[in-house]
């Protein structure tokens, strides 16, 4: 089970990472201007109809609340997991260092 | 085994490498469906969110430790979407996370879980947008996680061992969320010449090639977690009657 992890993280870490180098050049941008640009060139008279109400009023405020949401989400993740693996290990003993 | 999962994972990747471009891939953004479209999506919403609340109020009242997986499978989503990661079409798109929780409680509950995840993200990251965000709920919250479902059950009745079977229901999950917003978007914007099969070319071309790396990362890391819920958390993972009987 550990050596999958391990294995699974490392997997996923490289699936990640490769990409940096495999294409030196390429911007990795997630912009929605890519997506706008496809559309406008589909379709050259569209224009988008609505504003949202609100938008992060920076790249540095947007990149808070995305560290926000994945720490919460992280957070809750390991707190079950955490609890699961108390529950089932007996008192006093450490399943970390004994399974 | 293990070997061949990389060398399986190592052919996607150079394979989608061939095809490169500058690539986008994430949700609908706000005010890009024309009004009808924007409705039509959101149509299926209410149901949808029905049937999901109904089905959570019984899961937990039959079986009150699922609580429990229920809020592992909502933070999962939580976690996995807010990853941008660079693939190999020299863009960022990021994961669902929706395989887990179509698995652990089925497509109803997750299009719950998922919607309340899309709402944070168009609400306060300008993430998606609320016209949009039916046919992103539509995508990601219902499509992908019902046809993530469909393979569970499928490949469930199959041989296959069941660490594969969960990995291909994440993977489906999480590529199907955004073939279909590809579609959404080509009948959305037909191509002038060549019509919808032109224009959902070209989405798919960008949208699901940039997934597909990320729709394997999220299906190995589906397995980890569900192998860490198999050992530690076999009583309550019973309790849902997702896993193989033995055999």
């Amino acid at each position: 089970m550990k050596k999958k992890i391990i294995l699974i993280l490392l997997a996923v870490v490289a699936l990640a990472v490769l990409p940096l180098f495999l294409l030196p050049d390429a911007e990795f941008g997630g912009a929605d201007a890519e997506a706008e640009n496809l559309i406008t060139a589909i379709a050259p008279d569209y224009e988008p109809w609505f504003q949202g109400f609100w938008e992060p009023p920076s790249g540095e405020v947007e990149s808070l609340l995305f560290a926000l949401q994945a720490a919460f989400g992280a957070g809750v993740v390991s707190f079950v997991l955490g609890y699961y693996i108390g529950k089932k290990s007996p008192e006093k003993k450490n399943p970390l260092v004994h399974t | 085994m293990e070997k061949r999962r990389f060398r399986r994972m190592f052919s996607v990747a150079s394979l989608s490498f061939l095809v490169a471009g500058p690539v986008f891939g994430m949700h609908i953004m706000e005010g890009f469906l024309s009004p009808s479209w924007a409705a039509l999506w959101w149509a299926a919403v209410p149901p949808a969110l029905f049937f999901g609340i109904r089905r959570i109020g019984r899961v937990t009242r039959d079986n009150p430790g699922s609580l429990f997986l229920l809020a592992m499978a909502g933070a999962f989503i939580f976690v996995l979407s807010a990853l941008k990661i660079p693939s190999v079409t020299g863009s960022c798109s990021h994961p669902t996370g929706t395989g887990l929780a179509a698995i652990l409680f089925g497509p109803a509950v997750t299009a719950v879980l998922g919607s309340i995840v899309l709402l944070f993200q168009a609400l306060l990251l300008a993430h998606g947008g609320i016209t949009t965000l039916g046919a992103n709920i539509v995508s990601m919250a219902l499509a992908g996680p019902l046809l993530g479902y469909g393979v569970f059950r499928l490949l469930g009745r199959s041989r296959l061992p069941f660490g594969w079977t969960v990995f291909l229901a994440a993977f489906t999950a999480d590529l199907a969320t955004y073939v279909v917003t590809s579609i959404q978007l080509a009948l959305a914007f037909p191509d002038p010449v060549g019509g919808f099969p032109v224009s959902l070319a070209k989405f798919a071309g960008l949208f699901a090639l940039t997934q597909i790396p990320l729709a394997v990362s999220e299906g190995l890391l589906t397995v980890m977690i569900l192998g860490l819920l198999q050992k530690y958390a076999g009583e309550d993972l019973a309790a849902l009657r997702i896993l193989p009987e033995r055999r």
